[in-house]
């Protein structure tokens, strides 16, 4: 029987968009206030899909308690509290939460193993979100 | 291919033993949850059915029928129970969250009309959800 489950976790982080590659007149028109120098803050929700089939010693479909820790250690003690541009994965990408998700997802590909991962999801406000369940080939 | 979700919710209490284990094992494993005097939720239910939209009624499915099934199979039979001692599918199944959809899943899929179940999704806090999708 295969279930799917998903745990919520909520951090908050600054960013600022900007790309090296426009000129100051393209960030502005492309980015708006995000664009802003000094960057500004959001808190994120953060939602983790995982999957598998449910132990029947359990009743689950991974223990929540590893999956918390992975997410604790891996990705929040990481993002929370930071400037996001400030990070090594975002020195040459533009930290958008288009990016940010892509990089949780792959941190919990590559380390995560008691279930398998569907989907990470990632709010940036109450008012836009972003989802990513993978590339269809691995990018590393 | 219309899809319609139906929310519910209900209170209840349960913990987590599996007889097979020692006791040291269950504590380990389930931790606080393993507390055998329960502790309980306010779970919210999700149903989602899907089908065509009938051209004379323009319903995917009877939401009275939806509602009055939900009441009966789920709401009535766990709300303000104790699923371990109360709930026949948990006398010997653990009432985690994942069981919990699958058993909801079984009670409504024989008994809707028209509509054939597509989700059940399970809210046991705002912060943990399971989606079951029946057996694939």
């Amino acid at each position: 029987m295969k279930a799917h489950l998903t745990r919520r976790y909520l951090f908050s982080a600054s960013h600022r968009l900007h790309s090296p590659e426009m000129s100051a007149d393209e960030n502005r028109a492309t980015y708006g206030k995000c664009n802003n120098p000094h960057g500004h803050g959001h808190n994120y929700t953060l939602e983790v899909t995982v999957s598998g089939p449910v132990d029947s010693a359990t009743g689950m479909v991974c223990n929540l308690v590893d999956l918390d820790g992975f997410v604790e250690r891996e990705v929040l003690s990481r993002y929370n509290l930071e400037n996001l541009n400030t990070l090594q994965e975002f020195a040459e990408i533009v930290p958008t939460t288009e990016n940010l998700c892509i990089e949780i997802f792959e941190i919990l590909q590559r380390g995560f193993r008691p279930a398998h991962l569907d989907r990470v999801r990632l709010e940036e406000t109450m008012l836009n979100s972003f989802e990513y369940t993978g590339a269809a080939e691995p990018k590393r | 291919m219309v899809y319609l979700t139906r929310k519910a919710e209900f209170s209840a209490s349960h913990y987590y033993n599996n007889p097979d284990f020692t006791p040291e094992e269950n504590r380990r494993i389930f931790g606080k949850c393993n507390n055998p005097n329960g502790h309980g939720h306010n779970y919210t239910l999700e149903v989602t059915v899907k089908g065509e939209v009938d051209p004379r009624s323009g319903f995917v499915v009877d939401l009275k029928q939806l509602k009055e099934v939900m009441n009966h199979e789920v709401l009535d039979a766990m709300d303000h129970r104790f699923l371990n001692k109360e709930v026949p599918e948990f006398f010997t199944r653990i009432p985690t969250t994942e069981n919990l959809a699958i058993a909801v899943w079984q009670r409504l899929e024989t008994k809707l009309q028209k509509a054939r179940l597509h989700r059940v999704r399970v809210y046991e806090t705002p912060d943990l959800f399971v989606d079951f999708y029946g057996e694939q």
